[in-house]
């Protein structure tokens, strides 16, 4: 990291990212890329069947869409460039240069998605009677655009999975087309529908109002749409889990739940069965007897929804350690070249922010503490989220924490944990690691970030000169 | 104050670096245009609906303006993305380490803008339902207000410490850098645009032939709409007259370049006649078709602004960038060379060969056999001398002397360094003393 690093102990960095994706992938999912083709559905049905009450009450769950997507969708899809750009600077800015036109591309789709959304929902009162087919027409159309942005997106996130031929041409084209890429879209494409179709379920018996009939006729409707998807769902998910590499899949109990509880992975695998089965057999009683089903028990698949999609992004973000950018750069923000050169001269002395350059018998501990921030602070915290203190209690308990002990577990941890980058600095700075670690046991540390305490700075320069 | 010169991503930009340059000012206008017309019917919405407690119509003017802040809003984030991405390509290391000091701050925009936006709908569709309460709903865009004039501050001050990575290194979070010179000129600066350009919207969408004038308003007459506006815009590009030129002469004199100065005079000068029309339209009582004059030469005036303001950032940060471009080379010629050191001795040792051999066989072994005289002495008798002591080899080596009758002087091998000589060293102990040995 050759920037001033960012950092929110008490909270974990990368949790600010996921709070963020987390929210916009809900919402995009749920009601624009699967809301807006169900909520023009509904429209349709509404037109044919010449019904003024259901055209009303698509509309109306329409309004709930706009409003939100425009709001907190929107926002949160910002809150990622935001928050990424904060957390991991290398990575985002290099994933940039590969990507820009994609997702420059991305960008122009998005300001149209942007002007079909507005033109949809405000143009919805006045073009009525002939114009009525066009609006269902502009509807779908927003929903393509909806679904393009993501089916975008979706190329970038398996590339930084498994990057495939870029690795050895470096063309967007290779990028794009990497082995995870249409897995996934398969899978994504109608998860956002059965997502949409949860949402649809939540908001039906406020939208559809008083009239039984109608509540009865689009509660089926919406059950139904659901019931077409899951399957497609499921098998999409079956494709990607197996387009996984090996090493991936190896980290998927671990993602699942964590370290220490990684024998409970399989319950855990079978409480997200058991979500799914809870989605598809609600989405079966609306569809079988809708007027029965309790105002509560509709809003169960949205919620086991936001549940699945969470710990689906979860794992996703997890086995792609240790790497941010498959084979290039590790989640620390160190691409996998520049390890040589930091394990020969070290990070503090190359680090063009650090508070320490050489390491003294009297400054160990603080340059251990520097060490920590420039290649562990991405993922750990001292003593938060994730925090330093919880793994090495996790390891060593009450027996006295050994410095020398600490620096050689941390000489081999990524071959005793897989998902952890290797130690990219000196066996100088290893040592400094384990001397500043073993302090936590007694003493309580917290590390400011850059945005309250500034750059990290030294009387000395950065060696920039060469080596030998 | 020497700046911190770190390095760059190692990856090529994703097109020539002026074709990039030419999207960023394009989609950098497009966006600022409906960020000024959201902010400036904000304010102006929060103005009207407050006189509009005296004066009824004000009260409708307010919220006919409000019903085209939920087109102007969306697309003013939507069209924010691109210029986004666009300075990060272009300016990555500035940019994400002014987002980094001012991090707080900066995340913070996210949700700032979200609540401002779900107060502007809160706002928008409870006109009716709070018409009893009337403060409350004056309130609610009060609050939304607030929030939202805080965020152009911090879009400001990020873009504005970018430019100085000397500050850098003093930089303690958001409000240290709003001390920066130019941050409070360049806000007001902002603001005064969005005023402006609010106002001459205003003239053109409820000056259009469309607009139910009579349906709407009790009193107001077109051209009553049309001075209110004008005139509002008149007074605020005065001020802007006086906003500007502290701007200019607070921007640090190490991004100006006569090019730049002349760009900003040119904007300034088109401004000239726009605002004399302005005055015109407030004192005369029958509409004329000025409006379409002073969008364009306002509009000069915007392009010249903005390719000042870039122009000022290309010459300010010329000379960082290059120093970072040498840097990034740097990084990559020794992180290859380290990763061919470490390869090469991985490779050795993998053979069963101590890092030191390669570098004896072609340093000292012309003179230095294993067990024979070559022309110095053999390994196996150095080893004797230097066991357990390679600090005596290197030091020797460094600066050799004459110690035996019949052999000749030694050169020094000091050039190669104490590292290398180690290595050496520790090889020929290690050599001799296994020969030896069999």
């Amino acid at each position: 990291m050759d920037i001033p690093v960012f950092h929110v102990d008490f909270l974990n960095d990368r949790l600010l990212i996921a709070l963020c994706a987390i929210v916009h992938v809900v919402i995009n999912h749920a009601m624009a890329v699967g809301g807006i083709p169900l909520v023009a559905l509904l429209e349709w049905r509404a037109w044919r069947s010449g019904d003024p009450d259901a055209d009303a009450a698509a509309r109306r769950i329409m309004s709930v869409f706009f409003v939100v997507t425009t709001t907190a969708g929107a926002l949160s899809g910002v809150g990622i460039w935001f928050s990424t750009g904060l957390v991991n600077p290398y990575a985002i800015g290099s994933l940039l240069r590969v990507f820009f036109w994609t997702w420059f591309v991305e960008w122009l789709v998005f300001v149209t998605e942007v002007g079909l959304i507005l033109a949809y929902t405000l143009t919805w009162p006045r073009w009525t009677g002939a114009r009525k087919r066009a609006h269902v027409r502009l509807g779908f159309a927003l929903g393509l655009a909806s679904w393009v942005t993501m089916a975008l997106i979706v190329s970038i996130l398996g590339f930084m999975m498994d990057p495939g031929a870029w690795r050895t041409d470096k063309t967007l084209l290779s990028g794009m087309l990497n082995p995870l890429y249409l897995p996934q879209l398969a899978f994504r494409t109608p998860l956002a529908m059965v997502m949409a179709g949860a949402a649809g379920l939540l908001l039906v018996r406020w939208a559809a109002g008083a009239r039984p009939d109608l509540r009865r006729s689009m509660t089926r409707a919406i059950a139904l749409w659901t019931l077409a998807w899951l399957p497609l769902c499921l098998a999409g998910g079956t494709w990607y889990a197996r387009a996984l590499p090996p090493s991936m899949a190896a980290n998927v109990p671990t993602a699942l739940v964590t370290q220490r509880l990684v024998a409970w992975s399989h319950q855990a695998l079978g409480a997200l069965a058991l979500l799914v089965a809870l989605v598809a057999s609600i989405a079966t009683w609306c569809a079988l007897r809708p007027t029965t089903v309790a105002r509560g028990a509709l809003a169960i698949p949205l919620l086991a929804c936001v549940a699945l999609v969470g710990t689906f992004e979860r794992v996703r973000e997890f086995i792609r350690k240790p790497y941010a950018i498959a084979d290039y750069l590790y989640a620390n923000g160190y691409r996998k070249d520049d390890y040589p050169l930091l394990n020969r001269d070290g990070l503090l002395a190359r680090a063009t922010y650090a508070s320490v350059r050489e390491i003294t018998p009297d400054n160990r501990v603080e340059a251990g503490r520097e060490v920590f921030r420039l290649a562990c602070t991405r993922c750990h915290t001292v003593d938060g989220v994730n925090g330093i203190r919880g793994a090495l209690h996790g390891l060593y308990g009450e027996a006295p924490w050994d410095a020398d002990a600490i620096a050689a577990y941390v000489a081999s941890m990524h071959v005793a944990r897989p998902f952890m980058p290797p130690f990219p600095g000196s066996d100088g700075e290893r040592a400094a690691l384990g001397c500043y670690l073993s302090t936590l046991e007694h003493h309580r540390d917290t590390l400011e970030g850059a945005q309250s305490a500034g750059a990290a700075t030294s009387p000395q320069a950065p060696r920039v000169a060469g080596a030998l | 104050m020497m700046p911190p010169v770190p390095r760059d991503i190692p990856l090529p930009l994703p097109a020539p670096r002026e074709l990039l340059e030419a999207l960023l000012i394009l989609a950098f206008s497009a966006h600022i245009f409906f960020v000024n017309l959201t902010v400036g019917s904000a304010v102006l919405v929060l103005g009207f609906e407050l006189r509009g407690r005296k004066e009824r119509d004000f009260d409708r003017l307010a919220r006919a303006l409000a019903a085209t802040v939920t087109v102007n809003k969306s697309l003013a984030v939507v069209l924010g993305v691109a210029p986004l991405l666009l300075l990060s390509v272009l300016f990555t290391i500035h940019f994400y380490t002014a987002n980094a000091l001012t991090g707080s701050a900066w995340l913070l925009v996210v949700p700032a803008v979200a609540a401002v936006f779900m107060l502007f709908y809160l706002h928008k569709y409870s006109w009716d339902r709070l018409a009893e309460a009337k403060g409350v709903h004056i309130g609610i865009q009060a609050v939304a207000v607030g929030i939202l004039l805080l965020v152009p501050l911090v879009f400001i001050g990020d873009t504005a410490l970018m430019l100085y990575p000397e500050r850098w290194t003093e930089t303690r979070g958001f409000l240290s850098v709003l001390a920066l010179p130019e941050v409070m000129p360049r806000y007001f600066h902002f603001l005064c645009a969005s005023l402006i350009l609010t106002s001459l919207f205003g003239v053109a969408w409820f000056g259009r032939a469309k607009f139910p004038v009579e349906a709407t308003f009790e009193s107001f007459d077109r051209a009553r709409l049309r001075r209110i506006f004008y005139s509002i815009a008149f007074t605020v590009s005065l001020l802007q007259f006086v906003v500007g030129p502290v701007l200019l002469f607070t921007l640090p004199s190490r991004g100006m370049h006569w090019t730049v100065v002349t760009a900003i005079l040119l904007g300034a000068a088109t401004a000239v006649p726009a605002v004399w029309m302005m005055w015109r339209e407030t004192t005369t009582e029958t509409a004329s078709h000025r409006l379409p004059v002073i969008a364009t030469s306002l509009t000069l005036t915007v392009l010249c602004m903005a390719s000042g303001r870039h122009m000022f950032r290309g010459v300010a940060l010329l000379e960082h960038r290059r120093a970072m471009e040498a840097a990034t080379e740097k990084w990559i010629d020794d992180s290859a060379q380290a990763a061919y050191d470490a390869e090469h001795g991985r490779a050795l040792a993998a053979r069963g060969q101590s890092p030191g051999e390669e570098l004896f066989r072609a340093t000292c072994s012309g003179c230095h056999g294993v067990d024979k005289r070559i022309v110095g002495p053999p390994m196996t008798e150095i080893a004797v001398i230097y066991s357990g002591n390679p600090e005596g080899i290197v030091k020797w080596a460094t600066a050799p002397g004459k110690k035996r009758e019949g052999f000749p002087q030694m050169p020094a091998f000091a050039a190669l360094g104490d590292e290398k000589l180690g290595r050496i060293a520790r090889y020929m102990i290690e050599t001799g003393e296994h020969a030896a040995a069999h």
